[in-house]
């Protein structure tokens, strides 16, 4: 069985939570106990029907104030998938959580209010799915009920979506008309829009084709850790740890060591269950090689015709998740595959507006949830690949070295010069 | 050959991962082990992401002396085989001590008191980041942890100020008394651990086997007759008869119920799983019935 993640957004209102409390509870993945939970809080709240909702809001403040504050991750899974879904939550200022969410995400899942039609945050959560480089986007116009399940009113909303769409990188958009309160077209396609010819939305969650996402051409292995075992059974033994980034990588193949620039040859790869000839993304396996080269946590292996960008000067785009402004001049830790350095932010080119797609060169900082390009000077070479190309070897956090709060997520671009 | 994984495969690789970037990043790891089949599968996936080097962090337990003997037995059952070694914190001897007091009542539960047990032996021990098999799926407050979870001086959990957690790079900075509480499990559910298990042939405690037990019921819950749960004297309802049952979750004798079940291997188990219509807390767990927010309090605590 696949595991399919995806993150849902949406605005506030729009009943996203709803969905998820109906996804879950349609494929039985609601146990009694916590329905009953649920339905003794949305009666003494005094609410007219069951809040699903509720089923997702984990935390004391989130119950009282009826509203998400954090990521809350919930899964389930059908006789086809296993699901993972990240619940972002819909208020604006929490732009951060929606990065967060698509960081991990196949696919993400964006609500319409029908009679609302796209909103500003719709535009927003769309634009940083594109951004983070999510293939999938899946359009859910819900409410269908209260517009009168209108074919009209599904096709404007489309229509209109479809026309800022254009100008992201979605590769695959699928609009669907729902009620998550009524269940239409959740689980089982709806009778009360027969001229709606899609797929309900669980059957394309089962279906939408995933496995063509990952990067199975360059090989990137960041070496996790070096494996020495001080035991006499394996006196000679040196393994190179951790995940295959990208690529596929064989015994016998031959590989480049960064930084150092010395070849050798895979003489075993060993996954969690015992010897593998081949290993994948996202495989966390032992590699051996048949020279003793000098290499360590941090370190990279690929191919010697097929190598990663290496660079202290990176060009990136960052969204940024601090109370304080970002200002050229600063400096942080960066953590980047397995390597920990110092990245001076030097410049900033520009700050999105998220919501007309325009670049503002004049801005000279970024604020809390504010998305932008920068020029960073690293104190260690970065091996690294275009995020575009290989989210692995692309990706990016910035650490606050005073506080060591995460202040950024950040995707590279290809060098420029 | 499709370069397809199965979720099983991809969710085992992921903790590996987590486990190994916790062995590369940290100077004074542990793995907390209550004996339970979540943190029985954290273990088994420690000794793979060390392979073929022994685990080379100890494994801690936190005994509140209400166990069950089987579990006790399997601890040190797989102390012994996977030959890592063993830290005990011993509730018992802090309520001996005087540091923690008991509430006077027969078998009152000692959930509560574990914590100040468990914070004595992190700090004892100076660990700066323990292991736990705790997983999103078991609880509200729970799915909004991070996999690296990180807590002040005193243990504690601010669910408002945790860090965004990005992609699978971990931020592992910290200050000096602070520690990390890491779930490698974060994203398996029930199933997938019974699932996991019945893969990998896992020896767990016998208690989650379908056994004969003389057990009552108390507040819709099925507790064993054992040496600090009696059914009530004259109370018609806890009448104490001998069943049937396997435990879903291994905790305290106290606060562990069982369920009826003739489910007697893994196999058996998933089929059941697959159709119950309760939780496993909530069927099986007197702590977290208390209040909508119980697992949260404790949790902001210090609790696991």
């Amino acid at each position: 069985m696949e595991l399919l993640r995806f993150a849902t957004g949406g605005s506030v209102d729009d009943g996203k939570s709803t969905l998820i409390g109906r996804l879950l509870y349609d494929s039985k993945q609601i146990f009694q106990d916590q329905l009953e939970a649920v339905q003794r809080t949305s009666v003494a709240r005094g609410d007219d029907y069951v809040d699903l909702a509720l089923l997702t809001d984990g935390l004391r403040a989130e119950r009282e104030q009826g509203i998400t504050i954090d990521v809350a991750y919930r899964y389930f899974s059908t006789p086809k998938r296993r699901f993972i879904i990240a619940d972002t939550p819909g208020h604006t200022q929490h732009t951060r959580n929606m990065v967060t969410g698509c960081s991990t995400a196949d696919l993400v899942l964006l609500l319409i209010d029908a009679r609302a039609g796209a909103t500003e945050q719709t535009r927003r959560h769309a634009m940083i799915a594109s951004l983070l480089g999510i293939r999938h986007l899946v359009l859910c116009v819900n409410k269908m009920d209260l517009v009168g399940y209108s074919k009209e009113r599904f096709d404007q909303i489309v229509d209109d979506f479809t026309g800022f769409a254009e100008r992201l990188q979605v590769y695959d958009l699928t609009c669907i008309p729902i009620s998550a309160l009524a269940g239409d077209n959740v689980v089982d396609r709806s009778s009360e829009m027969p001229w709606y010819g899609g797929l309900s939305l669980l059957d394309h969650l089962e279906g939408v084709h995933i496995g063509s996402d990952r990067n199975l051409i360059d090989l990137r292995f960041p070496v996790q850790l070096v494996i020495r075992p001080i035991s006499n059974e394996y006196r000679d033994f040196r393994g190179y740890a951790g995940i295959i980034a990208s690529g596929v990588l064989g015994v016998g193949d031959e590989v480049v060591a960064l930084p150092s620039g010395f070849s050798s040859h895979v003489v075993s790869i060993d996954g969690p269950d015992g010897p593998l000839q081949e290993a994948f993304p996202p495989q966390s396996v032992v590699v051996r090689l048949e020279d003793d080269l000098d290499i360590s946590r941090g370190d990279m292996l690929c191919r010697p015709n097929n190598r990663p960008n290496v660079g202290q000067d990176v060009s990136a785009m960052i969204c940024w998740m601090a109370e304080a402004p970002l200002r050229a001049g600063s400096t942080f830790a960066i953590k980047q595959t397995t390597r920990w350095a110092r990245a001076l932010v030097r410049s900033l080119q520009y700050r999105l507006d998220v919501n007309a797609l325009h670049r503002d060169s004049r801005a000279s900082e970024l604020e809390l949830n504010d998305i932008g390009r920068v020029h960073l000077r690293t104190t260690a070479p970065l091996f690294y690949d275009e995020y575009r190309d290989n989210k692995a070897t692309g990706s990016f956090v910035l650490v606050d070295e005073q506080t060591n709060a995460t202040v950024a997520a950040g995707m590279l671009r290809r060098p420029t010069l | 050959m499709a370069h397809r994984l199965s979720h099983l495969d991809t969710l085992a690789s992921e903790a590996i991962h987590i486990i190994r970037e916790v062995v590369a990043e940290f100077e004074r790891p542990a793995l907390l082990f209550s004996g339970g089949k979540d943190s029985a599968v954290l273990l088994h996936l420690a000794t793979k992401a060390c392979w073929p080097q022994r685990v080379p962090f100890p494994v801690v337990h936190v005994d509140t002396g209400h166990n069950f003997p089987e579990v006790l037995e399997y601890r040190d059952q797989q102390v012994n085989k996977l030959e890592v070694r063993l830290v005990v914190g011993s509730v018992q001897e802090d309520i001996d001590r005087g540091s923690i007091v008991e509430q006077p009542v027969p078998g009152a539960t000692r959930n509560r008191l574990q914590t100040f047990t468990l914070l004595r032996v992190l700090e004892e021990n100076r660990y700066d980041a323990i292991l736990g098999g705790g997983r999103r799926d078991e609880e509200k407050a729970r799915a909004k942890e991070r996999v690296f979870s990180l807590r002040d001086e005193f243990g504690q959990w601010d669910p408002r100020a945790q860090r965004p957690e990005l992609w699978n790079i971990y931020n592992t900075r910290h200050r000096p008394g602070e520690h990390f509480r890491v779930f490698p499990l974060s994203n398996w559910a029930e199933l997938d651990i019974w699932q996991y298990v019945e893969e990998q042939h896992l020896e767990l405690p016998s208690i989650y086997f379908a056994h004969r037990r003389t057990v009552f019921r108390h507040s819709g819950m099925l507790l064993a007759v054992g040496p600090w749960t009696q059914p009530r004297d004259g109370v018609a309802s806890e009448q104490a008869f001998e069943a049937t049952v396997r435990y879903r979750t291994v905790g305290d004798m106290t606060c562990t119920a069982a369920v009826e079940s003739t489910a007697s291997t893994p196999a058996e188990i998933i089929v059941e799983t697959a159709v119950t219509r309760v939780s496993e807390r909530g069927a099986t767990r007197a702590d977290d019935r208390f209040s909508d927010a119980a697992m949260e309090d404790r949790k902001r605590e210090g609790y696991f």
